[in-house]
């Protein structure tokens, strides 16, 4: 980005930046807005609630059709999560470091998995998840979002791990480590801003997946808080409940945005340690 | 410590290039070898083979007694220096000095010992708990140094240590190394490209050239008695000057005049059966303003004049530099790939720059046509097919002189140098007073 110089480029792309985040902001500040409102009042135009009420947060914190769902939502993104940054770092390291027959094999593959139309595959992976009994339980899900996010990890980790000077792995070795130690104990923590911004990018896939939480799941025992919304009822048949389902919306996002601020300062601290070169 | 034995080492690479071609080296123990050579002669590998970074292909490598070939570099005891330091940008100073103890589970208070005292043996006590990225080049270069030195290995070995840093820097660190090296005691191996540095730090100086050891000698031996075209052409700054040579009746004719062979470097010549041309390298301070040559000096070389362009004084020397008719016979492989070493691609040209360093208190200028002496006494003659030193040979012969100057040139009469046979007893082909096995130039 070019350097702010004068004030009215200071100015200029102030504005620029205001416009930019009040349009993205926008629809979020109209979600909190309509979570505040009465169910009588969800058709009132205006952005400012005439009459405030927690009642749509009560109502889905205090049902378990909104709490257990959070909790699944949480545990299978978590570890899904750690997995799929374990595995990735492994493979990516190999597919940076190390020349193996069908290297290229393996990443034209992964890279295929990535692109896939998830959709595409719903089908028989329902079939298969019935099958093996995985359907409706948290490994269902934990399983094809590992597989989901895993071509993603390898991707963004090898750019890391091709990063990092080859020499230190091999100081490591004559300081007498092992190969497995060499990487525990100098690649992984020189790559431990690529593997955090990995983590934070299988998250928030598994966090805002819809699609597959909505297939493979049949009760509230695996659902997630995504496809738990789908089900959330008015007070009558005849009711839409949007008022709940703002108010869950707005639960969902504030887990991710506590996520990305609390890891963007690992991720700045992390890039700084890491761009020393030896 | 340990002496580390090379016998038979041969690298090839998975695509079937020859890295490494039947490296033999004994390192005794406490030795300073160097490994010079131009960029992609092999002597990396081949450090990174001692290392256990690099696999041996075949041959057998030896380090205190014990055949390492299959050990991992873990197991064999040995220090490391990179180019690039390769210190860990994650840990402190400290840390960096202590990993490798750390690894081998000693106390933490043993580690801390001798952190400190590596620490103050090079000046960075007061940067122990930096991190690599707060230091300077040569702050690096001390940690990177201080890691190796903590492990009381044994055997150091260095990949062009030096090479990063300014010059001002490195001439200071090159001391410090060698002193440090005297300190310690212990084994090591040092890979430069630099031969300043190769001369002015080993014990014995290992050139090579296409994965080949071309010669393993002390830095005077390499100096004063290379065994081929190309030590000859690296070893020395500025290089060597090459000239092509005939040989007619008993003469050498050169573009600088003509000299009178003695009878044992004539026949030495003919039996390597080269034929008439040969190329004959002067060392830029065999040449002096003749002027400035006593007489009883004259007799052993003789007087030219030249078109100097280019005159360069440093002070206690001056260089003066002039061209001459390259003449035909004397594109040898190993000239064009010092050439090309060297940055000069121009090999093939018809003229031959010639550096002479003459006493400062010469007069010759700039564009004057000057009357130059250059001694015989110093000359070196190869074959140039093989590139092999012919005069080493007759040069053996206790300091005789193997080429003398034509009697008509100087105003002497007959020269009186001491006939070379006198002292030998003839036959001698092989290259004697050699540490270590020579490769054949191809």
């Amino acid at each position: 980005m070019a350097a702010v110089t004068t004030p009215r480029q200071k100015v200029g792309w102030g504005s620029v930046n205001l416009l930019v985040i009040a349009l993205a902001l926008f629809p979020v500040l109209w979600l909190v807005s309509l979570s505040f409102k009465t169910p009588a009042a969800v058709l009132d135009p205006s952005f400012i609630p005439s009459a405030w009420t927690w009642s749509n947060y009560h109502g889905i914190l205090t049902s378990s059709q909104f709490i257990r769902p959070l909790i699944n939502s949480i545990g299978i993104g978590l570890i899904a999560t750690v997995i799929a940054v374990l595995l990735a770092s492994m493979a990516a390291y190999a597919v940076a470091r190390l020349r193996f027959p069908g290297k290229s094999v393996l990443i034209g593959m992964a890279l295929l998995i990535a692109i896939f139309p998830q959709i595409a595959l719903v089908t028989p992976l329902f079939n298969i998840e019935r099958y093996l009994g995985l359907f409706n339980t948290w490994p269902g899900l934990i399983i094809p979002y590992i597989a989901f996010g895993l071509p993603l990890g390898i991707y963004v980790l090898s750019a890391f791990f091709r990063e990092i000077p080859w020499e230190l792995e091999k100081a490591a070795k004559v300081d007498g480590a092992t190969p497995f130690q060499a990487f525990i104990r100098v690649i992984a923590p020189l790559a431990a801003p690529g593997m955090v911004t990995t983590a934070i990018l299988v998250f928030l896939a598994c966090w805002n997946d819809f699609l597959f939480a909505i297939s493979f799941t049949s009760t509230i025992a695996s659902r997630t808080a995504p496809a738990a919304m789908e089900y959330f009822s008015g007070s009558s048949q005849f009711t839409v409940p949007t008022g709940p389902i703002a108010a869950a919306a707005v639960v969902i996002t504030i887990p991710i945005i506590i996520f990305v601020l609390f890891f963007q300062r690992r991720i700045v601290a992390g890039l700084t340690s890491g761009a020393v070169k030896g | 410590m340990a002496e580390i034995v090379l016998d038979h080492i041969t690298k090839r690479f998975p695509d079937g290039s020859l890295a490494v071609n039947d490296f033999n080296l004994d390192i005794a123990d406490g030795e300073f070898v160097i490994l010079v050579g131009p960029s992609g002669c092999g002597k990396s590998t081949t450090l990174n083979m001692i290392a256990g970074l690099e696999d041996i292909t075949s041959g057998e490598l030896r380090i205190g007694g014990q055949v390492v070939n299959n050990k991992s570099p873990k197991d064999r005891d040995i220090a490391m220096v990179f180019q690039s330091y390769a210190l860990y940008p994650h840990m402190s100073v400290r840390q960096n000095m202590g990993f490798a103890l750390k690894l081998a589970k000693t106390p933490p208070n043993v580690i801390n010992e001798k952190v400190e005292e590596a620490a103050r043996i090079l000046d960075l006590t007061p940067f122990l708990d930096r991190r690599p990225a707060n230091l300077s080049g040569g702050q690096r270069q001390r940690v990177a140094m201080g890691r190796a030195i903590v492990r009381d290995p044994a055997a150091f070995l260095m990949d062009e240590p030096l090479s990063n840093l300014d010059a001002k820097l490195r001439v200071q660190t090159r001391t410090e190394v060698s002193r440090l090296q005297r300190r310690l005691g212990t084994t090591m191996v040092y890979v430069t490209h630099d031969q300043t540095e190769a001369l002015t730090l080993g014990d014995r100086v290992a050139v090579m050239r296409t994965g080949v050891v071309q010669q393993a000698a002390s830095p005077k031996e390499l100096y004063d008695r290379p065994v081929n075209l190309f030590v000859a052409g690296f070893i020395g700054s500025p290089a060597m000057n090459f000239l092509s040579g005939t040989l007619e009746d008993g003469m050498l004719r050169t573009s600088l005049g003509d000299f009178r062979l003695s009878d044992r470097l004539r026949r030495e010549v003919e039996r390597s059966g080269t034929g008439r041309d040969v190329i004959v390298g002067l060392r830029p301070e065999n040449f002096e303003d003749a002027a400035l040559v006593s007489p009883d000096n004259r007799p052993h070389g003789i007087t030219f004049r030249a078109n100097i362009d280019v005159y360069e004084s440093l002070g206690s020397d001056v260089f003066v530099y002039f061209t001459r008719e390259l003449g035909r016979g004397v594109s040898s492989a190993e000239l064009q790939e010092l050439a090309a070493d060297a940055g000069r691609a121009d090999s093939g040209a018809s003229g031959e720059t010639i550096a002479a360093r003459l006493d400062a208190a010469t007069h010759i200028g700039e564009g004057q046509d000057a009357e130059l002496w250059v001694d015989a006494r110093a000359m070196h003659i190869f074959d140039p097919a093989s590139g092999r030193n012919l005069s080493l040979v007759a040069d053996d012969d206790g300091g005789a002189v193997p080429v003398q100057a034509v009697p008509e040139r100087t105003d002497a009469g007959e020269p009186q140098a001491p006939a070379p046979d006198a002292a030998g007893s003839g036959g001698v082909q092989a290259v004697p007073g050699q540490a270590g096995p020579a490769g054949e130039a191809t």
